[in-house]
This record gives structure tokens, sequence and C-alpha cells, in this order.
């Protein structure tokens, strides 16, 4: 795992010295909120609806015991005992106290953590592909270019008052894990065909307002220009960027604009510009970074005992078959942890919960902790005969909810619960799904159904490719609930279609439920997901199961 | 047509805690919605807001919101999310459900 280096402390600490400063002005009344409000926002603190809300980044979702316990000690200390991972690979602290900010911010510097870049029209926290490193089908581990990328964008003085916010994703697998295509940048590692390592570059994909999925500027960036191309276009969109319209600034909308060709053009001139002013390439730099992220070593050995367990236990077997990824070490396995007990938050964990993660991250899986943009934890890299025990202590913790990739593993943004742009509640709506379907008992009848719920048009709980989408909204006054179906975040990605007029809270899950239903009538089999149900049949037959007043009405 | 007025109160977040408060008729903050001083004319509401805003080493974002009252005078909140920042999240019972 990559350890902060000395400036890395001394910009971190500097940071937190500064902000208890400001924080201490504001409260002895120095400071208007006006003049605060851009401060406090540059360290990761916002008010939300209840009370402020302290967002620390996890760069590339990776992290170790170390940082977890840290987590699970603010949580309790500063906190109310919890912190919620987010779709950026984030946790947020829900409930601190201005006064205690500064010290929370110092606590996270102690383990090389901090709070940085997570608000602001600057370049956020560099996501990755959660299995990065122990994948099967992984060609090269995506982390140390995303930490390059981290070092290169953190306190960049010329992209930290962007026209809006930016988001880079990277993946090393062909089996997109990271929607690369719905990020401002979404980056590929690929081969050329002399076999180099380099990048596909993809751009101006994101949801919101208005969704766009990415598209290719460079089928293939050696590795050595990374940098300056990423500044090329960072450069081009500062330049270009709208700036008169918020919902219009991100770049997304200027591809859209302007076109992809126009754009190609001035991100190729401008980068021929800024490769003279690089003096270090990147892939040196690269190569530096990757010696913090060189594989464990692996215990080779494999055992019968492993399957003997799962034979011995089937709720041991239901979790492999649904939270054991494979991974490149045949002895190995890749465990998430789902976040998404029946009736839970998704997305919540307690500070016991961490440390339970911590602890099994050290004693069976080299210290390596990760957090998906799914709202999970994943141990990367854990012996095969070491997963029984793992499960034993996932069960002892409430952790071990077999459910990843099912119907009840809903990606939930706060909604309104929590955040103050929300215009409806998502959490209810994912408990309220997870309870319907476990009553129903056919979660795993159904099989991979990706729901996705967001509490408002900002599309934090990705619902535009969710294969079931929800989107929250004020109808007059009153929560309603819009469905979209066929999305896909994965490198077939896909938007939602709106099926059509949305749902009030308490017609919702039987109308989800009529639609699944329909769903599992019409598949040609078991293997056959609602996904691609959905792509064969149709929208049709999914539309008269939501609204069959309509079909009445028609007939 | 002018919009008739709604009776309205003054909420705001507490700058220390970031809880939800509300202004009162003796021009305190309480965290019981309950206590809210009612502005019954657009006038009144603006002079409020304006004396609230004015605080700034004791609150953040103050704004106004409509409310009905009951029998005996009492505003309740009449959108959702009003409603929601009288208690806290729906998903436990933290904030001042647990607090009041």
């Amino acid at each position: 795992m990559y350890a902060y280096d000395e400036f890395d402390q001394a910009f971190v600490r500097e940071r937190v010295r500064q902000f208890r400063g400001q924080v201490e002005k504001r409260l002895d009344g120095s400071l208007t909120e006006d003049e605060f409000k851009p401060l406090r926002l540059m360290n990761g603190l916002y008010l939300q609806l209840h009370a402020y809300m302290l967002r620390v980044a996890i760069p590339y979702g990776t992290l170790d015991s170390r940082k977890m316990r840290q987590l699970a000690m603010i949580a309790e200390k500063w906190d109310k005992g919890y912190g919620h991972f987010t779709t950026r690979q984030n946790i947020q602290f829900n409930w601190p106290k201005l006064k205690d900010v500064p010290d929370m911010l110092e606590a996270l510097a102690d383990v090389g953590m901090h709070a940085i870049q997570t608000s602001g029209n600057c370049v956020r926290n560099v996501t990755a592909d959660h299995f990065a490193g122990a994948a099967a089908d992984e060609i090269e581990d995506p982390r140390p270019t995303a930490e390059l990328i981290r070092q290169w964008s953190t306190d960049h003085p010329e992209f930290q008052f962007l026209p809006r916010k930016f988001k880079i994703a990277i993946t090393g697998a062909p089996n997109d894990r990271a929607v690369t295509k719905a990020h401002d940048i979404g980056i590929r590692m690929v081969r050329s065909e002399q076999g180099e390592p380099g990048y596909e570059i993809i751009v101006g994909g994101g949801l919101g307002r208005s969704p766009f999925i990415g598209k290719v500027l460079r089928d293939f960036l050696p590795r050595a220009h990374l940098l300056p191309y990423l500044e090329a276009i960072l450069q081009v969109y500062n330049l270009s960027g709208r700036r008169d319209n918020k919902f219009k600034a991100r770049i997304k909308i200027l591809v859209h604009e302007t076109g992809l060709e126009e754009i190609r053009d001035a991100v190729e001139a401008t980068f021929e510009r800024v490769l003279e002013e690089f003096e270090y390439p990147s892939d040196a730099l690269i190569s530096e970074i990757a010696s913090h992220f060189e594989p464990p070593e692996f215990d080779n050995t494999q055992t019968l005992a492993f399957e003997e367990a799962q034979e011995a236990d089937p709720l041991l077997r239901s979790f492999v078959e649904t939270n054991v990824s494979q991974h490149k070490n045949p002895a190995y396995g890749i465990v998430t942890v789902s976040t998404k007990p029946v009736g839970g938050t998704p997305g919540d964990v307690t500070a016991d919960q961490m440390r339970v993660i911590a602890d099994l991250a050290e004693r069976y899986g080299h210290d390596e902790i990760r957090i998906s943009h799914e709202q999970n934890a994943v141990l990367p890299h854990v012996r095969k005969a070491d997963i029984p025990a793992v499960h034993a202590a996932l069960r002892e913790a409430g952790l071990a909810t077999a459910n990843i990739g099912l119907v009840s593993d809903i990606i939930a943004c706060p909604g309104m619960d929590y955040c103050a742009l929300a215009t409806a509640r998502s959490i209810p709506i994912a408990q309220e799904i997870a309870e319907r379907f476990h009553a129903l008992k056919l979660e795993h009848e159904i099989g991979e159904l990706k729901i996705k719920i967001s509490g408002c048009i900002n599309a934090c709980g990705h619902h535009h490719v969710g294969h079931i989408g929800i989107l929250g909204l004020d109808k007059a006054g009153v929560e309603n609930y819009q469905v979209t179906l066929g999305g896909d975040a994965t490198e077939t990605m896909a938007l939602g279609e709106r099926a059509g007029p949305g749902f009030a809270a308490g017609e919702l899950i039987p109308a989800l439920e009529r639609l699944v239903e329909t769903y599992l009538d019409l598949r040609r089999d078991r293997s056959e997901t609602f996904l691609a149900a959905y792509r064969r049949l149709g929208a049709a037959p999914f539309l008269a199961a939501l609204y069959p007043e309509d079909e009445r009405h028609a007939a | 047509m002018a919009r008739e007025f709604k009776p309205q109160i003054v909420t705001a977040n507490d700058l220390l805690l970031g809880d939800v408060i509300y202004l009162t008729k003796a021009g305190n903050w309480s965290r019981r919605h309950e206590d809210a001083h009612v502005a019954v004319s657009a006038d009144q509401a603006q002079t409020m807001l304006a004396h609230a805003s004015a605080r700034q080493d004791e609150i953040v974002g103050a704004y106004l919101a409509e409310v009905t009252l009951d029998d005996s005078g009492t505003p309740h909140p009449v959108h959702f999310r009003e409603a929601f920042r009288t208690r806290g999240p729906s998903n436990y019972f933290h904030g001042k459900q647990a607090e009041v």
C-alpha cells in the first residue's frame, strides 16, 4: 500500500493547521459563513439536512487495517458510531460537530488520510476497480496509475477552480467494475498490438441531470504520456467548459455541444505543447510508485478443506456463490463484505464492524481492504482455506449477507434522510425492496439484478445505470419515484429508459414486484439475467407489468 | 395576482452543532418546531428573516418555511422535507427525535 512521503505528510498537516485556525475564526465571528463556507468545503465539510457531514477520501478505495481502525475510532469518538461508504469510494461521517472537525482531520492525518478535494470544483477522489491487484481478469493493477493521478491532481494550482467538479475512474481489467464510461475521464488499461502497456482514454461520461456515456478520445495512449495528456484534457476543459450555467458546466456537456472531433483536435494540439513541459515521463513515475503495490507473497497451497466446508455448510456455500470472486491465484478468493443486510442502510458500517473487517484483513487478507463504488467492503486476497473462518467471523458481526449482485445489493444515496440537495428519500425505499424480496424468498431465484436509487437528479445513486433505476422526486410536495429500465454500469454501458409516470412511495414496491415476476415468467432459463431478458424482449412486457392500468385503458 | 400569504417560520442550522433550529417569539433559537414564532404577514416574515440572518455567530443558512397551524395555534411543517427536519433521519433514532 502506498504510504505518504514527507511532502504528503507536511502538506496534510499544514492544511489541518490552517483549517483549525479557520474554524476558530468562524466561531469567534472573524469569518462570516459566506467567507467560511468555501474553506470548509475545501476540507470536505458540508452542512446537510440535520448536521454537518465530513467526507473523507479513500483514494481508489484502498485502505489497510490501521486506516480502517482509525475510521472506527473517529466514528465512535466524534460521530454516532458508524460511517457511510459512498459510490465514490469515500466514507462520510454524518454527525460531526464543527469544533471537533479539526481534531478529526488531525486523526486522519495520523494514518495518512484526509478530506481534501472531496468537495469543490476540482479533481475529486480518483476511483478504481475494487478488485484491483487481485482480479483474475486483470491486465494490470490500476492502482499505481491511480496513485500517480492522485499525486498530480492534489492541490494542482491550475485545476482548483474548474468549471465544475471533475471525476476520474480507472480500471485495469476488460470487465469494467469502475463505471469508467460514466466519468469525466475514464481510463482503461490496455496493451498495444506490440504488447506495450498503455491506456484507452474515455471522456465526457457522466450521470446526473443530463446523463451521457463517455466517448473514446484515444484508443491507445502510451503510458509515458499519461499526465501530459490528462493535463491537456483538463486545460481544454478549464478554458472552454461553460461557467455561465452550473447545469451545463461538466465536460460531458462540452463534449456533447462541441463534438468529439473538435475536442480531440483541441486536446491533441494542447498535448503537443504540454508534453514539452513535462520533465518526467509518467511511466517512470508509475514504476516508482508500483513498488508500493507489489502483490503480497501468496501461499499457493490448495486444500480440499474449502470444498468440504461448503458441502457441510449451506450458508457458507451460498456466501461463496455470491460474495466470493475469482482471484488471479487459484488458491485465493476475493471476498466482498456486504454492507447491505436486509433492512439495513446501504453503505453504513458500525465502528465495531469496521474493526472486524480490519482484524480479518490483518489476519487472513494480507492487510488489504477495498471499498467498492457499490458501497461494499472487499477483502481482495483471502486464502480459500481461510474463507470458512472469515465467513464465520463476518456472520458474528452481521456482515455475512450473501447478496452481492442480487436484488438487495442496492446502491442507494443518502437521499433526503441526510442530504440537503435531495428531493426524496432513498434509504427507506432500499430497505423496503430488500425486505419485500426477502419475504418472498425470491432473491436467489431472481439472480443478478442491480437496483440503484437516487434521491435527486444528481444521480449519486447511479440510477441511470441500474438494471432497474429509481429516482426520487418531489411531485407537488409528495415523494414520488420514477423508474428507469435497462441501465448497465459495465463495459457494455447503457442508460436506463424512463418507464413512464412515477410512483407514490406506497405504489412502488408492488410495481417492482410485478416487474420482477414478469421477468421470472418470461426469462428463457435461470441463466438469462433481468438485463439480458430486457434486451431480448424490449420494454413492452415490463412496462405492461409496471402500468397494468394503461393496458386496461388501451383494451 | 399576488400569492396568498401562508404562515411561515424561520428555520436554520446551529453553527456549532449543525442541527435544525427555529426562531422563537423571544428571539431565541429552539430545537422544537412547536416553539417557532409564526409570521402571519409577508412583511413580518421578511423582518424575522432579516433579524435571524444577521445572527451569523449563532446560525447558518436561515430561511422561511411554510407551516399550517393546528387548533391551538402550534405550527406544523407543510413540506415533507421540513417535516423530516423536525425529527431526524428515518433509518435511525438519531438527531432531534432522540434528543428532544
